[in-house]
């Protein structure tokens, strides 16, 4: 159960040896050689009857970010929690790298394996201040007896004060979090998501419920986050989507029904025809 | 950032006039043994023994009140059967004295009067060494301890939560107060232990030996509140109220809740073991009602009462109710019920946060 994540960061500093990066792509111990850090492979998720996913196949290449569209109930949240371990899949299978089978793996220990998901509704610890919840989320060991001794160290304080600034809640870092807006705690939340250094990350409708000011300086914020990071994005807001993407990936029904970029599956019949109804 | 995390600190503790009358009521605690011991029963600063054991025994009720907190007002894990553990603990010290009444029983065996009664004829294996009162103690921490242990680990492995976990724990208690009432289960049935003689060779009701044991909850108390305050500080504090707040979110930080939980799920059953074990020589009798799923209920009352989730707010909630109810009880016997509920639904309806948030909110008005 307990990591020893102590050791991959010291390896992990010395392999990376630009500290201004927010995130590290690659960790000792993750097979990326075919250039994909995430294989869904023929996954099916029935709940009741009800085919959340149908024989779902995926992949996501390293660094890259990808979107993903669909109508309600595509299972675009499904397949978010298979890949975090909240939801098992029924067949077919998940992994991360070319040998992490995360079937096998609790939530917690797919967070510590590097995949760090916002939900979609924003969640954070509202009873602690900002900088708690970034205290929180820091990567580290994970063991309680650890957190009866933890202390802050300077690097962790100067990591907590990088990512204040890059999420831009460095005037709030002593509110508490249950105070800030709902934009400010999806930043919030995302802030805590690149504390724990995760390679991969799922963004839930990262966007739901903000301004178009805020929309701008996310879509900016994970620009600046792909390459470092691989990036999986659920969204609804199609501007956002325009703003952002790469490649585009349409579910529907529990499957992927296109794949391209954003103008291909807009120009794309079948697209066109789950989202407008026959 | 020194400077600022003593200021935070202070802040924590609270204002200067919560200190002063934290200080207050501390230093009149220690002064009741004095006053018991070296005064003259004339005079009015006299503290009566009745007054002594009852202040004693809301002590330990508020040492019981704090573990409680830290389970749910802290973690949000709502147990309705924490007087299981409190007398368990109870029981553990009851086996100790039970010996240690030696050939004074009414039977004047070697066995305890109601092993006799059953016509028994050795000590079952499970009285062995409970002459010993540094055994009893081990038995009054650890066997809380290993209950709270194993069932912790069932229910928050298969991750119960909520109402359907307080109605685990309620049974539990039930389930034991059905075992302990049974004679052959071999604590006394529903007679329990009493009739005690003496500690360590000490007579019980003695002024000195009740003074000591009053002196011992104190400081139990004490250090209990001390404990309390450097864990819910700690990181591993923090993540107890996330848990509470949000537990998906701190699983997807990587942190596996099953370990927190139950730390501080067996911690606290084991405190509760300690206050059991301090209240049974001061009050003189433990038996299978102290079981009850209605005393579990009422410390989760008490905790309401007071203010969860802080430190001081449980134990000023066990206080505040137990004094009130050996006035009541009194005063009008029938009506304790209804006041307690009466009490209950106020607090939920006008004092979210307790008694604390009621002199919080005052202070903050002022």
């Amino acid at each position: 159960m307990m990591h020893t994540t102590t050791s991959q960061q010291v390896q992990r500093e010395s392999w990376d040896g630009d500290t201004a990066a927010s995130g590290r792509l690659l960790q000792p111990g993750l097979d990326v050689t075919h250039g994909q850090i995430l294989y869904l492979d023929d996954i099916s998720v029935s709940f009741d009857g009800f085919r959340a996913l149908n024989r779902l196949s995926l992949s996501i290449a390293v660094g890259e970010l990808r979107c993903i569209i669909g109508p309600n109930g595509a299972g675009k949240t499904t397949m978010m929690d298979v890949i975090t371990g909240k939801t098992r899949a029924d067949s077919g299978s998940a992994f991360f790298g070319q040998t992490i089978n995360l079937a096998q793996h609790s939530e917690a220990e797919i967070a510590q394996l590097g995949i760090g998901r916002k939900f979609q509704k924003p969640t954070v610890f509202e009873a602690m201040t900002v900088q708690e919840n970034l205290e929180l989320a820091l990567a580290g060991p994970r063991s309680v007896w650890a957190s009866l001794r933890a202390r802050l160290t300077g690097q962790q304080r100067d990591r907590i004060d990088e990512l204040l600034t890059l999420i831009r809640l460095g005037e709030q870092r002593a509110r508490l979090a249950g105070l800030l807006s709902h934009g400010q705690k999806q930043w919030l939340e995302i802030g805590m998501l690149l504390a724990q250094e995760p390679q991969l990350l799922l963004l839930d409708e990262p966007v739901a419920g903000m301004t178009d000011a805020e929309t701008e300086k996310t879509a900016e914020l994970l620009l600046t986050l792909k390459g470092r990071h691989s990036l999986m994005v659920v969204e609804h807001d199609m501007d956002f989507i325009a703003s952002i993407a790469g490649k585009v990936t349409v579910l529907a029904e529990g499957a992927v029904l296109a794949e391209g970029s954003l103008q291909q599956v807009q120009a794309d019949e079948r697209v066109i025809e789950v989202y407008l109804g026959r | 950032m020194q400077s600022a995390l003593s200021l935070r600190l202070a802040q924590r503790i609270g204002p200067l006039p919560l200190k002063l009358a934290g200080a207050a009521a501390l230093a009149v605690l220690l002064a009741m043994p004095a006053l018991h011991l070296w005064t003259d029963p004339a005079s009015s600063l006299h503290v009566s023994a009745y007054t002594l054991t009852l202040v004693g025994k809301i002590l330990c009720y508020a040492i019981v009140a704090l573990a409680m907190d830290l389970v749910w007002g802290y973690t949000g894990l709502l147990s309705l059967g924490h007087g299981l553990f409190f007398a368990l603990g109870g029981y553990g010290m009851g086996m100790y004295l039970m010996r240690a009444i030696g050939h004074d029983g009414n039977y004047q065996s070697d066995l305890p009067d109601f092993m006799v009664f059953l016509d028994w004829k050795t000590l079952p294996w499970f009285w062995q060494g409970s002459e010993h009162l540094a055994w009893a103690l081990c038995l009054a921490v650890g066997v809380p301890g290993l209950l709270a242990l194993v069932f912790g680990w069932l229910a928050f492995r298969s991750r119960i939560k909520g109402v359907y976990f307080s109605i685990m724990t309620q049974a539990l208690t039930y389930a034991a107060m059905l075992l302990f009432f049974r004679n052959e289960t071999g604590f006394g049935g529903n007679n329990g232990f009493t009739d005690f003689k003496r500690i360590l060779g000490y007579g019980i009701a003695e002024p000195a030996t009740r003074a000591t044991l009053f002196l011992l909850t104190v400081l139990l108390l004490v250090a209990a509140l001390a404990a309390g305050f450097w864990l819910v500080h700690s990181k591993f504090g923090r993540i107890l109220t996330a848990i509470r707040d949000a537990e998906s979110r701190l699983m997807f930080c990587g942190y596996n809740p099953l370990y927190y939980k139950l730390f501080i799920w067996v911690a606290s059953a084991m405190l509760c073991g300690l206050a059991g074990a301090l209240y049974v020589p001061q009050v003189g009798i433990i038996n299978p009602g102290e079981m009850s799923p209605a005393n579990s209920i009422e410390i989760a009352i008490w905790v309401a009462v007071g203010g969860r989730g802080s430190l001081i707010g449980p134990v000023l909630g066990a206080g505040f109710i137990n004094a009130a109810k050996s006035w009541f009880t009194v005063a009008f016997p029938e009506y304790w019920l209804f006041f307690l509920g009466g009490l209950f639904i106020a607090t939920t309806l006008f004092l979210p946060r307790g008694l604390l948030g009621l002199l919080r909110r005052h202070k903050e008005n002022a």
